[in-house]
């Protein structure tokens, strides 16, 4: 995890430095939407949570009311009612329609049961226990109901566990990895702006330098000529041009009579 | 990912089961069975003479089938092929473990209370 290896492989510029800076506010804006997601969902998790623990104890109770007016309609209308509720099974009058329903964002399903055309099994009971075979009927609709109630709630809790497992990898995804990786390209790109800037001015010093140099010497040549020339028109005066004097000094130096 | 499943958002799907006589009997009653054209029910009797085999064989079609929303099974019948139930992860159909007549309940043993339990051992469960 070290800081160097954790950047972009980008080209250190001005317009790279804004286009990484723009990514650096939509990786922000992005988290903090996915955060406040993630929260949403949390929040709707423990409430299912809730709902799915309590309607698992009525559950138990409905059950047992059920089973025992079933037991009731047996004792009732004889043990061969089972045989005839067993045989008369055709198509199903009670079944289940999902809908979905939206949490930010995750389409949780919700089921709900129905019935669908007559009830067979009208005749079941006939010659006795009529009632309590309406009761046990009734009973067992009943349970339906709460069962139909704990699968759509287990089926969120599921659908919602795997939501809430991929939202908060990818806030994680993106607050330890992909900011901290833009932020270290900002700086990289930061710094090697600053490098240049450096090495630009050091450059730009230098070239001042050397043209002031420059000036002052041009300016001293510019002055002992001046000089050298009012020497001249001074000796002009005298009547010896000065340059002249000093070829006379150069020619007498080489002069080949003289030995020593 | 579950977030990306389909869910399907039929008029009409039925409720399977796979327990005991008794429980069965009361819910068709409540007229939840079903038989298709080829003399298939939705529904298994679970006695003495099932075997194992058969239970899992059923489980597999019920939670492959597309009509099925709900697989009701038996506490004591999804004792027997728990590893299947646990590994069943898919949000429809969903499992759910009633209890038997025969067989108390044991809230624990639930393939998804357990994994409620797992989650927040501290808080909601605990208060039970």
């Amino acid at each position: 995890m070290s800081g160097q290896s954790q950047r972009l492989n980008v080209v250190p510029t001005v317009t790279m430095l804004g286009v990484v800076k723009a990514r650096l506010v939509g990786a922000t804006r992005g988290h903090a939407l996915l955060k406040k997601k993630s929260d949403a969902l949390t929040v709707q998790f423990r409430q299912i949570l809730k709902n799915i623990v309590s309607t698992k104890e009525s559950m138990g109770v409905v059950m047992q009311s059920s089973s025992f007016a079933l037991t009731e309609a047996k004792y009732v209308a004889g043990e061969n009612i089972k045989h005839v509720v067993l045989e008369n099974v055709q198509n199903a009058t009670l079944k289940v329609r999902a809908r979905q329903e939206n949490i930010a964002g995750v389409k949780l399903p919700k089921f709900e049961y129905f019935h669908d055309g007559e009830t067979k099994n009208d005749l079941t009971g006939l010659a006795r226990g009529g009632q309590q075979v309406k009761q046990c009927r009734a009973a067992y609709v009943k349970a339906i109901e709460v069962l139909v109630e704990l699968a759509s709630l287990q089926t969120s809790f599921l659908t919602l566990d795997e939501a809430i497992k991929t939202t908060n990898r990818r806030v994680n995804a993106l607050e330890n990895v992909v900011k901290p990786r833009l932020e270290n390209t900002i700086t990289y790109i930061k710094t090697e702006l600053d490098e240049l800037e450096r090495e630009d001015f050091f450059r730009l010093k230098k070239v001042q330098g050397y043209k002031k140099r420059e000036i002052e010497r041009q300016m001293a040549a510019a002055k002992d000529f001046k000089e050298e020339q009012i020497a001249e028109k001074y000796s002009l005066q005298k009547g010896v041009s000065i340059s002249s004097a000093h070829n006379l000094l150069a020619a007498e130096a080489k002069d080949e009579d003289i030995i020593f | 990912m579950a977030s990306r499943t389909q869910i399907p958002t039929k008029n009409a799907a039925l409720i399977a089961m796979i327990a005991d006589e008794d429980t069965v009997t009361g819910f068709l009653l409540a007229g939840v069975g079903n038989v298709d054209v080829r003399r298939k029910t939705n529904y298994l009797i679970v006695d003495s003479k099932t075997t194992v085999k058969m239970i899992e064989d059923t489980f597999k079609e019920f939670t492959a089938k597309e009509d099925i929303a709900i697989v009701l099974i038996s506490q004591y019948v999804a004792n027997m092929i728990r590893f299947l139930v646990d590994s069943y992860s898919k949000p429809v159909p969903a499992i759910l473990e009633i209890p038997s007549k025969d067989h108390p309940y044991d809230p624990a043993r639930d393939s998804v209370l357990s994994r409620v339990k797992y989650l927040f051992s501290t808080e909601s469960v605990a208060r039970r």
